[in-house]
């Protein structure tokens, strides 16, 4: 077997964190080649470098392509050694056909003008290639997603695909579409095509893969061939997860009540695809003082869950029941869910947590006006008091409250969206992805923030991806997969071999 | 320890400095209303401060500032209003038909006139608002409709004159409520052939005003460790806000005293100034401009505020169709025509932002004052329109990229 890449010694830094730390990966000459690991281990890191969205010079390490040492500057100087990515989000243009999506930079054209006859031939046979039966004029915008997978994956054979790169290709994917997608991929072996495929489902690993390697924490922590025998998910899942506790999480009292909020039979569509269900029949509740957790890959519908329910804010078609304390509750809209009792904190800080341009101060009492005004009138010296108060019981850094909070470090917003989220004082929280992109003291102190709302008999909800951070702090914890509460899991019991389990297996 | 200590000593040190630097906006607007004023009093050998032009320079104006405050609201929240100059010609018709055609009073003129606008306003609002049609599509859509329908209400023709109440609205003036004797003397101390003491008094009153709230507001500020603008700049700024306010009331008060319109302007000025600044409302204003998904998920009615933003609006428009009306005298076909373009650029020269959440009232109001003056004194001087339309054109570029130079420079 030949070598067709090696990546050697790539050590990949961003600003405070090192996001790959000296991976070596060896992928031969026309296998399908899985990476896995847990979310943000560095596997797409590690492809951005491969294809040149992180050019040369911004990382350390080489990368030796069929025997030669490459750098790219860019992602077209990849392409033309025939390394193409596909991206989880799809690069495909809505409103165009496939023919002009297909050739999209890259035009069956002379002196600038189109041969449209030429263009549309060679889209047909394509489409041929890949086992699309659509025509070439065919908007990507009336096809399926999985269909548009394939128009992906007929793109980077318009482009001579030497290597292929597939980021979590059937995450949005039907079951049906995902199998034909790695048939696909074995015909295409079959043609004498690499693939190195990113994925979370170990079943369509084994299914496929030659060899997979397995990427956590930034680092290359073993590879596996399959050819050779037999390899056990077990085995992988613990190569996976297998690290030690490297947060640690402060002390608590558990002091749990009463049930305090409950989900019945929760159903959510998608807000667009009429037709796609995102969350079917979940059903899960909190009691007061106490930490629930929600596991599951980004992707799994926990925001879309902890969105529908505030306030219908995503989705539509809702049905089902909510509870406060026993009783029925109205959550129909956003101002109904904060007089309830809820604050949901988002897992987008920047795009749905704050208004970016404006002070810190109107940030921390924008949920919540009625607290620092009377007859509609502001008192802008009770919201400066009410502001200071948080800064300091949040420990918010900051030379003053009338920073805008654009200027803030992550952990610092993150502390202002939780402040405004107090003031409008909620018996339940949903955190989501409340420890994401902020630094370990920071994380810290956002462990200790929650554990004092759980001290006084609130309930929290706490979506991550993290599952240290899920053992570490919840007494009880969900598992959602594809749109579904598939396990509950008491302290106990939970590990993050069994979280893992539940993840990855359908 | 002591590196600390050295440390705040340099922040403060460096404080005044900084702080013209992060307010260079806000005072270089006012300083550049005075400079181009400056420059028209010396172009014009003196004709700018005329009381009599002063006065004009109001009457002129008023309706251009009355619709840049209900566009400064639109534009804080996110959007644009295309529609205002032919709204405001409708409701000039309107009011017209009804008061020449149909012998309405004014107390019923008014009140529907206005409640015309507000609808027309809510009209477009509900499609901006509740059906994300893009403002720009909808208000340009009205643009051209209530343009056609002023046509069509008046036939082609101008409708008037109105009667001499209704005048007054715009041409009148607020009458001098001090003893006679004391105007009169004053008149032969100043050498001016009538005195309107009330207008000088209502100034001084008005400065007073102003240096209590400042005051007042510093005192607070101190109180809760608020940053304020240094010392220096609180009493320069003051100078120069209260000898404008005294040197033009003084000159009105030498003419015919202070316009109604002025009076309206002044109240509407200040009740848009608070209500942005000051009330809940105005901040989820700022909120859904700035970040409407964040806004939407804080539990605002992002969408009734954009309603509540375009209806406001369209009454503004009716409000300054009528004032425009009644200063011409007569209904046309073509009142308002073009005037949404000031409008726009006024809010934008005083600091606005195309993409929401950023501009005071106070800052459009300075902004069309800027524009106003500009055409004002060019056209004293005697300057082609075809110049002047170039050289507003670049004035309002140069203003805007001063802006993104500055937020760049920040960045």
């Amino acid at each position: 077997m030949t070598t067709i890449l090696e990546m050697r010694g790539i050590t990949k830094t961003f600003p405070g964190v090192k996001a790959l730390d000296d991976v070596d990966l060896r992928v031969e000459q026309g296998e399908i080649h899985a990476l896995v690991g847990e979310n943000g281990a560095g596997k797409s890191t590690l492809m951005k470098v491969l294809s040149g969205v992180y050019p040369a010079g911004s990382y350390d390490g080489e990368i030796v392509y069929n025997g030669q040492v490459t750098s790219f500057a860019g992602i077209s100087d990849s392409e033309k050694l025939g390394i193409i990515i596909i991206h989880q989000e799809l690069a495909l243009v809505p409103l165009l056909s496939v023919a002009e999506n297909l050739f999209l930079g890259n035009e069956v054209a002379r002196n600038g003008v189109i041969n449209w006859p030429e263009m549309y031939q060679r889209t047909d046979e394509l489409l041929a290639k890949v086992g699309l039966n659509e025509a070439a004029s065919t908007t990507i915008e009336s096809m399926g997603v999985g269909k548009q997978q394939l128009v992906e994956i007929a793109k980077a054979l318009a482009k001579n695909v030497k290597l292929l790169i597939l980021d979590e290709p059937t995450a949005a994917l039907q079951e049906n579409d995902s199998q034909k997608l790695l048939e696909l991929l074995l015909e295409l072996k079959a043609q004498g095509i690499t693939s190195i495929l990113i994925s979370h489902k170990l079943n369509e690993i084994s299914q496929v893969a030659d060899r997979i390697t397995v990427i956590r924490d930034g680092a290359a922590v073993s590879t596996l061939d399959c050819r050779a025998e037999e390899i056990s998910e077990e085995h992988i899942i613990r190569d996976m997860v297998g690290r030690d506790m490297e947060h640690r999480y402060p002390e608590r009292q558990r002091n749990i009540g009463q049930p305090l909020f409950e989900i019945k039979n929760w159903n959510v569509w998608h807000p667009e695809h009429k037709d796609r269900q995102m969350l079917r029949n979940v059903n899960f509740n909190v009691r007061e003082g106490e930490i629930v957790g929600i596991a599951g890959l980004m992707g799994s519908g926990r925001t879309e869950l902890a969105m529908s329910i505030f306030g219908k804010s995503y989705g539509r078609n809702i049905s089902g029941e909510a509870f406060l304390k026993g009783q029925p509750v109205n959550l129909s809209t956003v101002d109904k869910a904060i007089k309830a009792g809820l604050a949901y904190c988002t897992e987008d800080r920047k795009e749905l947590g704050l208004v970016l341009e404006e002070s810190i101060v109107s940030n921390i009492t924008l949920a919540n006006l009625e607290g620092v005004s009377r007859g509609g009138v502001l008192n802008t010296a009770e919201e400066q008091k009410v502001a200071e108060r948080y800064r300091e019981a949040m420990n918010i850094r900051t030379p003053s409250v009338h920073q805008k909070v654009v200027n803030l470090s992550g952990g610092n917003q993150q502390k202002v969206v939780l402040s405004k989220w107090l003031f409008a004082n909620p018996q339940v929280l949903i955190l989501d992805e409340p420890t994401r992109g902020i630094d370990v003291g920071a994380k810290f102190e956002i462990y200790g923030i929650m554990n004092e709302l759980a001290a006084e008999g609130r309930g929290v909800v706490m979506i991550s991806s993290e599952m240290p951070e899920l053992l570490g702090m919840c007494d009880r914890i969900y598992v959602m997969n594809e749109g579904e509460l598939v396990a509950e899991l008491s302290a106990e019991e939970a590990s993050q071999e069994r979280i893992m389990s539940f993840i990855v297996t359908e | 320890m002591t590196e600390e200590l050295s440390k705040s000593k340099a922040v403060r040190q460096k404080s005044v400095g900084e702080y013209f630097a992060a307010h260079l906006r806000e005072y270089g607007l006012l300083l550049a209303l005075i400079a181009i004023m400056a420059f028209f009093q010396v172009m014009t050998g003196g004709v700018m401060l005329k009381s009599v032009n002063i006065t004009n320079l109001f009457l002129q104006n008023s309706y251009i500032i009355i619709m840049a405050l209900g566009m400064l609201v639109v534009i804080v929240a996110g959007h644009i209003d295309l529609s205002v100059g032919s709204v405001m010609g409708f409701i000039g018709a309107l009011a017209a038909i009804l008061m020449v055609n149909y012998d309405w009073p004014l107390w019923a003129v008014f009140p529907v006139c206005l409640t015309a606008g507000a609808l027309i306003g809510a009209a477009q609002g509900y499609w901006v608002a509740y059906w994300s049609i893009p403002p720009f599509i909808v208000t340009l859509a009205g643009m051209l409709v209530f343009r056609g329908l002023s046509l069509w209400l008046l036939e082609g023709q101008s409708v008037g004159p109105f009667p001499k109440e209704f005048q007054l609205l715009s041409t009148g003036f607020i009458p001098d409520f001090m003893p006679e004797s004391m105007s009169a003397s004053l008149a032969e101390t100043f050498g001016a052939r009538r005195f309107n003491t009330g207008a000088l008094s209502l100034g001084v009153i008005g400065s007073a005003v102003i240096v209590y709230l400042g005051l007042k507001k510093r005192a607070r500020n101190k109180a809760y460790g608020i940053e304020d603008e240094p010392k220096s700049f609180f009493i320069g700024r003051n100078i120069i806000v209260i000898g404008g306010l005294l040197f033009i009331c003084f000159k009105l008060a030498t003419f015919r005293g202070l316009p109604n319109v002025l009076v309206t302007m002044a109240v509407l000025t200040i009740a848009y100034a608070f209500l942005t600044q000051s009330t809940v409302i105005g901040r989820r204003l700022y909120a859904v401009g700035g970040n409407e998904k964040a806004a939407k998920l804080s539990g605002i009615k992002t969408k009734r505020l954009t309603f509540l933003a375009f209806a406001n609006m369209g009454m503004l428009a009716a409000l300054a169709g009528l004032i425009f009306a009644a200063r011409l005298n007569t209904a046309t076909p073509k009142a308002g025509f073009a005037v949404e373009l000031d409008v726009i650029a006024a809010v934008f020269i005083g600091g606005a932002s195309m993409s929401g959440g950023v501009g005071k009232v106070i800052g459009a109001v300075v902004g069309a004052f800027i524009m106003g003056v500009m055409n004002n004194g060019m056209s004293i001087m005697g300057i082609g329109i075809d110049y002047q339309q170039v050289i507003k054109g670049l004035v309002l570029l140069a203003a805007v990229i001063f802006d993104v130079y500055n937020k760049n420079k920040q960045g």
